[in-house]
This record gives C-alpha cells, structure tokens and sequence, in this order.
C-alpha cells in the first residue's frame, strides 16, 4: 500500500460535486463551458498521484478508511486495484471530452447539464473505488438520477419513454441487490468488501445472492434478455450521455461481476458460469445479428454495445487467466471506441440532423478527416490487428479456446459479425450515394481535439498494451487463485447443511432483554 | 415520584404556548399580529426539547415515563410543529377570524402527541391520543367554501370514533385478563393465542387505534380522502406528525410482542400488504395529495418493519425513519403549499414545467420524491436500510424481499412528479410568458431538502440519538 498523504480518491469523487456547487454563481453559457472544461482539466491533474500505483501487488492501494455510521459497522472506505485503476482512468479523461463534445450540442439548460455532467463523473469514480458495499451501493444508485436528467431533459424525441425505461429497469434490477447486500451484512457484520471477500458462505447463500447481484448486473452490462432498455436510452440520449452510457456505465455491470460475484460467491459462480456463459454468446451473436440490420448509427453501435459487452462476460465467466484479462481490457477498449464512435455520430449530427445512415452517406470526399477517425474506430471496434479491440478479443478468445474448443468455436462468428456490421456502416458512410454532404465542413480544432486522445488511445494500447497488462495483472492472478482455491473449498464445506442466518438469529439481541 | 416539574419542560412550554393562543382567540384583533412569531416560539420549543434530553425518570404514578425515546420524539413533534406553522401562516383557504383557533388547535394536537410519546400506561396513552385525535377532528374541515373538506372532517370523526371505540374495547379485555394497564408489567404477562385469547384479541383491537392513526392497512382507507378534503396545509400536519405519534406508541407496545407471536406475524403480514397495496394504489393517482396520502399508506408499512424486528436496532430504525419520513413529506407538502396560491388541490399536470417557473422548489421537490423511494443519497435511503437490516436480522426474510420490490414499484409515482417538473414544458400566459410562482419559500424548503440530504450523507449522529430511543423502549423501567 502506497501512503501518499493526499487523498487522491476522495479528492477525485468530491472535486467535481464541489466544482458543481459552483456552477450556480455563474451565468454566461460560455464561462460555464469554460469553467467545467477547467474542472475537467484539473481533475485529470488530481488523478496524476494515481500513476504511483504499484504495479507488483494484488493489494488494494491509495486506501482510505474512516468510521461513517458506527452502528451499523459502515465506513467510509475507498481504494483501488488493478480492476478498478483503469476505469478511472477512463473515466476521468471523459469529463473534458464530454463538455467538448456538448459545446455546440447542447444549447438549452447549459448549466444543468455540465451540473448533471459533473455529477456522474464523480459518482462513476466513487463507484469504481468504493470498499464499502453501503457505499458502493450508494454511488451505484445516485448515479441514476443525473443520467435519468440527461435522457430526460436533453434526449431526443422519444426522450420520455427512453428516460423512465431506463430508470425503471436499471432501478427494478437493483432492488434485490439491495437484499443481498443486507443479507451479507446480517451474515458476517460487515459491509467492508475486502473483509467479505474472507469470509465463507453455505452454497445456498451463495446462490441466492449471486441471482440477486447477477440480475442487477446483467440488467446494467446489459445481458440478451435484459438488453431492451439500451437502444432506446442510447438513441435518445445526447451525445455525451451515450458517450458516458457506452463507456462507464456498461462497464458498472462487468465490473460487479468481477468484483462481487467472483470473489464473494465463488461456488455459486461455477455453478451458474454455463448460464452466464450461454448467455453471453446468445448477447454476442444476437446482438451482432441486429446491429446488422439497423438503419440509425446510434442504434447499429448501441447493438454492437451489447455484443462487445458480451465478449466481456464471456471472458470473465471462462475463469482462466487470459479470459479475464482480455475481459478488463475489452472493458476499456469499449469504452474508448464506443465512445469515440459516438462523439463521431453526435458530430455529424450536428451537421446532417440526422442518424440515419441514409442521410449521411459519401463522406469521404467532403470529410476527410472526419472518415479517418470514423474508421479507426470502427476497425478497432471489431478488432483488426495494430488496434485495442485487436488486443481484448484476441486474449479473450484465447481464453475461452483454453476452456472449451466448442465455446470458442461459437464465438468466432460474433468477431466476423462485428466486421460485418461495423464494415457496413463504414463502407456506406465513406463512399455512399447519394451524398448529402458537398457543404458541410470538416473537422474543426474542438473536435480535432477531443477525438485526438482517443485516437492515441487505441493505437497506444493496440501496439503496446504491456503498461496495462502489467497493472491489471496481479489483480487477476489474485482474483483467480481465490476464485480457484475456494471455490473447490466451498463446494465440500456446503455438503454440511448449515445455514449460517439461523446463527444470527440466535446471536441476535432482542431489545426485550435488557 | 408523583411530579417533578424539570421532566415536563417541554410539555410546559408548549402549554405555555397555548396559553398565549388561547388568549389572542379571545383577545382583540389587533393582537393576531403576533400569531406569525409562533413558527419561531416553536422552534424554540426544538432547543428546550434538546436541552430536556438530559433528564429520565418516571412520574403520575408510573403513568408517566421521561426518557430518550420520548425525549427524541418530542424534539421531532416540536421540529414537525415549526415547519408546519410556518407552512400554515398565510393560508389561503383559512378565513381570517378563525386563524388563531386554527394554531390553537394544531397546537393543542401536539400536545396531545407529546404526551403520548411519554405515556406508558394503556389508559394515558388511550387520553394522550384523543388530545391528539379531537382537535385534529376540529382542524380537517376548517376549509373555507370547500365542502369536500366538510365530507372529509366527518368521515375522520366517525372512522376514528369507531376505531377509538374498538380499542377501548380492546382495552376492557386486556385489563380483564391481566388484572392491570401498566406496560412495565404487561410486559412480564403471556400474549399468545393459546393462553389468553382474551388478552391477544384486546392487545389487536388496541392495535388498530394505532393503525388508523398510521394509516396503515386496513385501517388505511381515510387517508387519502382526508388529505384531498382538507386544505393543503392541514394535510402536510395529518401527514405527519400523527405518524410520529402512531410510532411511539408502537415503539412502546412493541416490548410486549415477540417474533414467536401470532400478533407479530399479523403484523408482519399487515406491513407487508400495506405497502405492497399503498404503492400499487399510488400508481394510478393523478391527484398529489391522494398520491401522496397512498404513499405514506406504503410507508407505515415500512415502519413496521422495524417494529416487527422488535430489537434495540429495529427499534431504533423505525425512530429514525419517523424523523426521516417526516422531514421528506414536509418537503414535499411545502413545495404543494407553496405551489398552489390559492389553496386548491393540485393535479400532477399542475406540476407541469415547475422547474422553469421555480427551479428552487423544483429541486426540493425531486429531492424528497427521490428520498421518499429511498434513492441515495437521501435520507430515505438510508432509513431504509437500517429497517431492512435489523428485519433481517430475525429472519424476517420474505418481508424484506417484498419490501425492496416494493421501490421497484414506488419509483415510478414518484419519479412521476420529478418528470413533470423538469421535462414538461410550463403553461404560458397569454403574453407567451412563463409564470413564476410567487413567494416560494425557498430558505425553508431549502433547508428541509438539505436535512434530508446531509441525514443521507451523515446519519451517524441522528442515529445514535435514534439508538438511545431504542434502547430506552427496550426497558421500561420498573
């Protein structure tokens, strides 16, 4: 563990909430955009401790622990490892992209938005650093309400059906999540993560709790038949809540799976990995299947959401060391060209106001630039050679090759419908006829400059993932060697039928007695 | 002890206050000036209730028990009390002569609550309550040219004068069979249905005076006629501050009961419909105060969750959750009274572009709609969970299942409200201007929508009072 003295991951979750506060002493649009842009900007300074972390430990680091509600044994307690490290990093690089991204976009309630802007960025990094199940949980839910508002207020025209689908089914799926958060806490008396991870539970513990954390994340992920809720909220929303939608908030649900069912519920998840296995690939080839046929952009990539997604479950439910790494780094890989790809489709928006691909056809000629980010995105997103997405399938599959011939077997197709659909949406944009597009202007310097990071990105991680391999590494070596020595472990201790809630019980004390 | 005059602090202050009351109803006009500096005399009583958390002791013969249960109640009754009067001052619906006798009822309803947080004997609490109950019977049609409210009143009074019937009823029965009213020694008696029927069918009928003062089902049926009678404002007292009283008393009785019992799967299984059913009514409301009157149908039954759990910590989570209930339905009922200027009933369609005409109140109401599903990081989230964790704790798994669905089913009325506020588009006016709303009121709602929030984000220290409460209910003293 790395004492630094600053604490950087509190800094990082209450900066933009403070820096939000402040958006309400100002009035000019202009000095708004401004003003969050420096937020954004200084925020990725207060992540820069960040890159001390050490790479050679499995340990949570940057811990920071304090008494909350003593009575009930919660605290506030943050850290971060090699899974979470990354997606902060994701996510704090994405606050300033998406206030460029909205400089033109969004014209109307401008202070509200970079309000509901600042919020989720600071609500993302306490969810993907929070050690506390209360406070995780906490983060979780908040962070419905501003993502509800940007669907809501600065969505499309079906804005009022995508927002309340969208808060509904992502509110109903974790519910029960709660349930098992309380039975957990009743179970061991504590909400501490790391302390939960040590303790044992009886197989029928575990199931039931792994089915009611499985249903919050694969609502969230979103999983084949949980998925409806996606297209609607990703169509409607402006670009930078698909943006945020895409990158963080998908990845919430994968990462839960890593974070909570593996480690807390090892034997369940064996048990239920050939359920959540079937599913992922019925995610990848369904979801594949309709991005195929879909006419508006935002559509074909939010389909194409769901079978990338799928590739990240499938990864992580194989249980081998190749799998879950490839997992974690499709994880960020997804969100950087998905995310990309719709900055790229809010920005001819801008020009064509129009999703349609119909509308937006023979680009190349009159936008060059614009093409040539649109199709590095695109090839990194079904992963060709010398990208990112090259680097998480490939490891991915590999993984899933290592556990099973026929699953690989079966996934194969998923990577060839990627390049079908995304070749498709690619082919007609560049070259497509008739071409609306003889008046329209290229990139400027603001979109130049928030594509730019990205674009790096995927080639940076596409030629020379080794830095990232390296941090999420002993992570996962850690996670897989618990996984692997409990799970045989608890499925001889579950032979003895005994429920640990009835000891509870027992041990309770009843205000009676006193 | 028989009286000892330092354990009745508040009580005296509010008599005292009373007193004054009663002076300007018969006092000349000139002297109502001075009703609008009662929200601030009883905010005051918040101090004098605080400072009185030192003392505990029992006195009117054992009748009367001073200790941090009650303590913590009559702070939160005097807090209910100010936000309430200050709610109330400028009503429009209340004709101006009978203002006065308005807040001296209100008060004298109050009252009638503090006691009962104290009472520990079945006869005091049955008179705390009808303090309580009779002037809230005079205050509900006090609604000027509305004879819905008139429709209301009475059936208030003839529901609540069967209930009150039927636990005095109850009462004979239980002082039959165990020779005695006094909790204390209640407590140490046998209440299952195998040993003293008698005694069990008293203890439910006595039960149900509480219910319908809880609103809880079946005894939940005048609550939202009630509120949609009375004026807006009386209806944000009805709402909450009975609840609190209701609570205490629960609080109190819940000593005699066990899990093992027949009673408390009764009420277990009461809680459990009562929120299910307050919910799925919610839902098809279009009327906000019968929305909301089916919403604190629903939250009764979430109190009961801890009443059920019977221990210190349920105990004391369902002290917390009165407190949080009751700050996050002042919230709401503030932004309705602020809203409605002249005094009618509001449609959800009224709500219509609320953020565009105030964004203040629009942000205090999305606030306690969020607290009221128990979104964090709200208040209302955080009650929840200590009744879903010391419900666990005794098993009482089902119940808690049923109780997370139940948001599920509640987000949807309640984020109903924030959506008309912040997506709809705002009635013009003829000039094609929006119309602001006047007087919003915005530091009170303001600091009622921050108390919910920082209870969310702090409840350590609310909570240990809460505990206290708990744990003095635990034991009553001999």
């Amino acid at each position: 563990m790395i004492d630094t003295g600053f604490p950087v991951l509190s800094a990082l979750i209450f900066f933009p909430l403070l820096a939000a506060i402040g958006l309400f002493f100002l009035r000019d649009e202009r000095t708004i955009r401004l003003y969050t842009l420096v937020v954004g900007l200084i925020e990725m300074g207060l992540a820069a401790p960040l890159f001390r972390f050490d790479l050679s430990t499995a340990e949570f680091q940057f811990v920071e622990i304090m008494p909350w509600v003593p009575a009930w044994n919660m605290h506030y307690h943050v850290g971060v490892d090699g899974i979470s490290i990354l997606m902060i990093f994701l996510t704090v690089l994405l606050l300033p992209l998406c206030v460029l991204c909205s400089w033109t976009y969004i014209g109307k309630r401008v202070k509200e938005f970079h309000f509901c802007l600042l919020l989720m960025i600071g609500a993302c990094v306490g969810i993907f650093s929070a050690l506390d199940f209360v406070l995780f949980y906490i983060f979780w839910e908040a962070m419905l309400i501003p993502m509800f508002l940007l669907i809501a207020v600065w969505g499309g025209p079906n804005k009022r059906y995508a927002s309340l689908k969208f808060f509904i089914y992502t509110l109903a799926g974790s519910t029960l999540f709660l349930a098992a958060i309380v039975a957990f806490f009743v179970n061991t008396g504590t909400f501490s993560i790391p302390e939960l991870m040590t303790h044992e539970y009886s197989f029928r513990f575990q199931f039931w709790t792994f089915l009611a954390m499985a249903l919050a994340f694969a609502i969230k992920v979103p999983m084949f038949p949980f998925h409806t809720w996606l297209p609607a909220a990703h169509v409607e929303a402006p670009t930078a809540g698909s943006v945020l939608l895409a990158s963080i908030l998908l990845k919430m649900g994968t990462y839960g799976f890593l974070r909570f069912c593996l480690p807390l519920t090892p034997a369940a998840s064996e048990y239920f990995a050939p359920l959540m296995i079937t599913i992922s690939i019925v995610s990848i080839l369904y979801g594949g299947a309709i991005a195929l046929g879909q006419r508006d952009m935002k559509k074909l990539i939010a389909y194409s959401s769901v079978a990338h997604m799928g590739f990240v479950t499938l990864g992580i439910f194989v249980f081998t060391m190749r799998g879950v790494e490839g997992a974690i780094m499709q994880m960020i890989n997804h969100g950087i060209t998905t995310g990309a790809l719709f900055m790229l489709v809010g920005a001819i928006y801008e020009r064509s106001h129009s999703r349609e691909i119909a509308d937006n056809m023979g680009l190349g000629k009159y936008l060059p630039a614009y093409m040539f980010f649109f199709g590095l995105f695109a090839i990194a997103s079904f992963g060709f050679p010398g990208t990112n997405g090259f680097v998480s399938e490939a490891l991915v599959l590999i993984g899933v090759f290592e556990a099973s011939y026929l699953l690989g077997a079966l996934a194969i197709p998923g990577v060839m419908l990627a390049a079908a659909y995304m070749l498709r949406l690619g082919l007609k944009l560049a070259w497509g006829q008739p071409s609306q597009a003889a008046t329209w202007k290229d990139l400027n310097i603001r979109e130049w400059v928030y594509l730019a990071p990205l674009a790096v990105l995927v080639l940076y991680l596409g030629l020379m993932p080794t830095l990232a391999l390296k941090t999420i590494n002993p992570s996962v070596v850690h996670l897989l060697n618990q996984y692997e020595s409990r799970k045989t472990l608890h499925l001889e201790s579950s032979l003895q039928p005994e429920p640990p809630v009835q000891s509870i019980q027992l041990s309770a004390t009843r205000g009676t007695d006193q | 002890m028989i009286f000892q005059i330092e354990l009745f602090i508040p009580e005296l202050y509010l008599l005292a206050l009373i007193g004054g009351l009663f002076v300007l109803t018969v006092g000349p006009q000139s002297w109502w000036r001075f009703l609008r500096y009662l929200p601030l005399a009883a905010g005051v009583g918040i101090g004098v209730a605080a400072l009185s958390f030192q003392f505990s002791g029992l006195m009117l013969y054992g009748a009367y028990q001073v200790d941090g249960l009650s303590q913590f109640f009559k702070l939160a009754i005097f807090l209910g009390l100010a936000v309430t009067c200050l709610n109330a001052l400028n009503q429009p619906t209340l004709s101006e002569e009978k203002r006065p006798d308005y807040f001296l009822f209100l008060c004298l309803s109050a009252l009638g609550l503090m006691l009962l947080s104290s009472a520990v004997e079945l006869v005091t609490i049955f008179l705390a309550l009808e303090l309580a109950s009779y002037s809230l019977y005079a205050l509900i049609p006090l609604r000027s040219k509305e004879p819905a409210a008139a429709e209301a009143g009475i059936k208030y009074i003839l529901f609540g004068a069967v209930v009150t019937a039927l636990a005095m009823y109850g009462l004979s029965y239980i002082l039959g069979v165990h020779h005695t009213t006094y909790l204390s020694e209640l407590m140490t008696k046998t209440w299952s249905w195998s040993e003293a029927p008698a005694a069990l069918i008293g203890l439910t009928l006595f039960l149900g005076a509480l219910f319908y003062k809880l609103a809880l089902f079946p005894l939940h049926f005048w609550c939202p006629d009630v509120y949609e009678g009375a004026s807006n404002e009386t209806a944000a007292f009805v709402a909450t501050l009975p609840k609190l009283g209701a609570v205490v008393v629960l609080v109190r009785l819940s000593t005699l009961l066990d899990p093992s019992m027949e009673v408390t799967m009764l009420l277990a299984v009461l809680a459990a419909v009562s929120m299910t059913f307050g919910n799925l009514s919610a839902l098809v409301q279009n009327d906000l105060k019968r929305l909301l009157g089916y919403s604190s149908v629903s939250h009764a039954g979430y109190v009961m969750l801890g009443i059920v759990a019977g221990t210190a910590a349920g105990l004391a989570a369902a002290a917390f959750y009165a407190v949080v209930y009751l700050l996050m339905n002042l919230a709401c009922f503030w932004v309705i009274c602020r809203l409605s200027t002249d005094g009618r009933n509001l449609k959800l369609d009224d709500l219509n572009g609320l953020y565009q005409r105030s964004p203040g109140l629009a942000l205090v109401l999305a606030v306690s709609a969020f607290a009221l599903v128990g979104l964090p990081p709200t208040a209302g989230f955080m009650g929840k969970l200590f009744l879903l964790n010391s419900a666990w704790m005794e098993g009482y798994h089902w119940l808690v299942i049923i109780a997370v669905l139940n948001s599920a089913i509640a987000i949807y009325y309640y984020l109903n409200l924030v959506r008309h506020a912040y997506t709809r588009e705002a009635p013009v006016t003829a000039s094609g201007e929006v119309q602001a709303v006047p007087n919003p009121g915005l530091l009170w709602g303001g600091l009622l929508a921050a108390a919910v929030l920082w209870l969310g984000v702090a409840p350590a220290t609310l909570f240990s009072f809460a505990q206290l409460a708990g744990a003095a209910a635990g034991g009553v003293l001999p």
